[in-house]
């Protein structure tokens, strides 16, 4: 390109103008056994623990490697590597919780997860009968009536909600024009969210008490409760995904002489169905796992309730927490103890595989660009 | 098939802002008109109002009179809707719908309003429709591939088969060759030359040779500073407008002597 480019070979050795003083491979790991070592060191001093000697080593290492990196290569190097550094160090204090739950559950889950518990409720088990069981395998009795009831008041729960927050996200991006309403709309969705699940629950449970007479407590109660809960998230979430869909392809539509409505329906929400649909699912994982509102709105059943407009129900969640609470035999919790760890280890699993669905569904819908 | 517009008195604004200010111009039918001019002399907004799509914006509106063979558009009483679908618009970006095939993109007009429509003269308006567009070659074998798959010349002339299936009076085009390469540009302005046997047309641009190339009038607007509306300067023939023009501020433009 240019005469003054060198020629390759003359100078082998001769170190690029371009570049600063490097620090050799071996530099990191070295600063981290380093910092184990030393970590354990004064950790002893203080009278060694793990906790100590993880929290001495990672501060030594973050003290040492980025002024040892600055010294080398420049001290915009080393503030670079003491960002990254802590930026790794806040990932992995923040996985630690989730891993050491999952591990936890899984621990104390997998024994109690048996053919019982899966399909039989606790109806008629009592305490004699758990003071009897010595094995994990001899539990009686299981959470089949609570799955029941987990799954049919989602069920209503999200085919109330749904269509509400859609509606109103709609309305939202398409028609409110930023007018008075639509404002009031958001400020109240937003107040919405912040709202305590429990409240959502003395909300549905005096609403219905207020109707069908006191304590009157059925899955549906439960159900508007969670609705209650679902609406903002569905709504904030539908909203966001509307207002991405570019202005051009309403406009598209328009131009061809479609209506207003049709445009909706037709090209503004088939182009955002992928993000609504994960996001409704995201919001039906959230609700899921409450408790609090359950306990105020269903009451608590041991036997099987399919119906989830008459008599009380149970949920995954709140069998959790009456057979900790409460064991059936009160001598002998661990059979309780027991099935309440694969109750829960069976809710953190429809939790993941609703977002394993979601994913799914955004991959299954989202708009086909390939294709060359 | 073709009708011709007629403006009389037209202002058009957005909220307060008078974008355009009082505007009288007549559009043959079967001709190609050019709209040329500086950035922001309101030329897109003029040309939306053609189609009542000037209105899609909030707080938008215009006044006065925009005569489709002498019926006004915006008499009371008439239905936007019905007004898009007489005339139709090509925009600057090429918009595909990204969630239909190619197929569906064409029939989209059709579809959308759920007209009934067999199978058969589906296809024949697909094929009719790319052929009128100069796509068909290029896509017949990939018919149920999506849209949003084809380089942005062949999507801007999807963009035009789609508008001209619902067999409209007008087209109106705004840039449609901005974002494209010569020989996409080439296609499409031969196509609009085909297009004017059928349609009126109607074509912004920003490109003089273009507007000499293809249109048979053109009108030149012009804007006095920012916060000032634009305003139509002269429209005459495009040979004299480029040759001969009468207003100095248009042989200022059109020779390059602009600003
Ligand atoms: N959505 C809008 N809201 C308010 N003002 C607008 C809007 N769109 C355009 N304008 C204003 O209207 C005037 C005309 O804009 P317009 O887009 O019609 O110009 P143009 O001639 O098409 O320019 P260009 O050649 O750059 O496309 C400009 O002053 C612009 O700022
Ligand atoms: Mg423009």
């Amino acid at each position: 390109m240019s005469t003054t480019t060198t020629k390759p070979g003359t100078s082998p050795v001769r170190e690029s103008r371009l570049t600063r003083g490097q620090r050799p491979k071996w530099l990191i790991p070295v600063i981290g056994v380093g910092a184990i070592v030393v970590g354990a060191a004064i950790s002893a001093l203080i009278g060694f623990n793990i906790a100590t000697w993880a929290i001495f080593a990672a501060l030594v290492f973050l003290i040492v490697g980025p002024l040892l990196i600055g010294a080398i290569e420049g001290s915009r190097a080393g503030s670079d590597s003491l960002m990254t550094f802590l930026v790794y160090t806040a990932f992995i204090l923040a996985v630690i919780p989730l891993i050491s739950v999952i591990y936890t559950v899984l621990a104390n889950g997998i024994p109690g997860l048996t053919s019982n518990l899966l399909l039989t409720s606790m109806n008629g088990v009592t305490g004699a009968q758990d003071n009897f069981a010595e094995a994990p395998g001899d539990v009686v009795g299981g959470a089949y009536h609570a799955i029941v009831g987990t799954v049919s008041i989602t069920f209503w729960a999200t085919l109330m909600s749904v269509p509400i927050g859609l509606l109103t996200a709609i309305y939202l991006v398409e028609y409110s024009n930023n007018g008075w309403l639509g404002k009031a709309i958001t400020f109240f969705v937003d107040v919405m969210t912040g709202v305590p699940s429990i409240v959502a629950g003395l909300f549905a449970a005096a609403l219905f008490g207020m109707i069908f007479g006191p304590s009157t407590r059925t899955g549906f109660v439960a159900a508007v409760a969670l609705t209650v809960l679902m609406i903002p998230t569905v709504v904030k979430n539908t909203e966001e995904m509307l207002r991405i869909v570019p202005n051009e392809l309403r406009e598209a539509s328009y131009a061809l002489g479609v209506r207003k409505w049709r445009t909706i329906l037709k090209v503004v929400i088939p182009t955002a169905i992928s993000g609504i649909a994960s996001g409704v699912t995201l919001a039906i994982a959230r609700v899921i796992g409450e408790t609090a509102p359950l306990l105020v709105t269903a009451g608590f059943a041991t036997a099987i309730n399919w119906n989830s407009f008459s008599g009380w129900m149970t949920t995954l969640p709140t069998y959790i927490y009456y057979q900790i609470m409460t064991p059936t035999s009160p001598t002998n919790p661990d059979p309780s103890l027991q099935r309440a760890w694969a109750a829960a280890l069976i809710l953190i699993a429809i939790v993941m595989l609703l977002n394993l669905l979601a994913r799914l569904i955004a991959k299954a819908f989202a708009p086909k660009t390939a294709g060359r | 098939m073709s009708k011709r517009i007629d403006v009389e008195d037209l202002n058009v604004y957005y909220g307060d802002f008078l974008a355009v200010e009082d505007v009288n111009i007549n559009i043959e039918a079967r001709s190609v008109t050019a709209f040329i001019g500086p950035s922001g002399c309101g030329k897109s907004t003029f040309l939306r109002t053609l189609n009542r799509m000037h209105e899609v914006i909030p707080g938008a509106y215009a006044k006065g009179k925009v005569l489709l063979d002498g019926d006004d558009l915006y008499g009371k009483g008439v239905d936007p809707v019905t007004v898009r679908s007489m005339i139709g618009m090509v925009f600057q970006r090429p918009n595909p719908f990204p969630t239909m095939s190619i197929r569906d993109n064409v029939l989209a007009g059709v579809k959308l309003n759920n007209k009934r429509i067999s199978s058969k003269a589906a296809d024949e308006l697909v094929e009719s429709s790319l052929r009128g567009a100069n796509l068909w070659n290029e896509v017949k074998d990939r018919l149920n591939k999506p849209g949003s798959g084809l380089s942005g010349g062949q999507q801007q002339r999807l963009c035009i088969a789609r508008a001209i299936a619902v067999k409209p009076n007008v087209i109106l085009m705004d840039e449609p060759c901005s974002a494209l390469d010569p020989i996409s540009t080439l296609a499409i302005e031969d196509l609009i030359n085909e297009l004017k046997t059928d349609y009126t047309v109607v074509i912004v641009t920003h490109n003089m040779q273009q507007a000499s190339r293809v249109s048979d009038r053109t009108a030149f607007f012009n804007i006095e500073g920012t916060g000032k509306p634009g305003k139509l300067i002269e429209y005459a023939p495009t040979t004299e407008i480029f040759n001969n023009p009468q207003k100095k501020e248009t042989e200022d433009y059109v020779s390059g002597r602009f600003g």
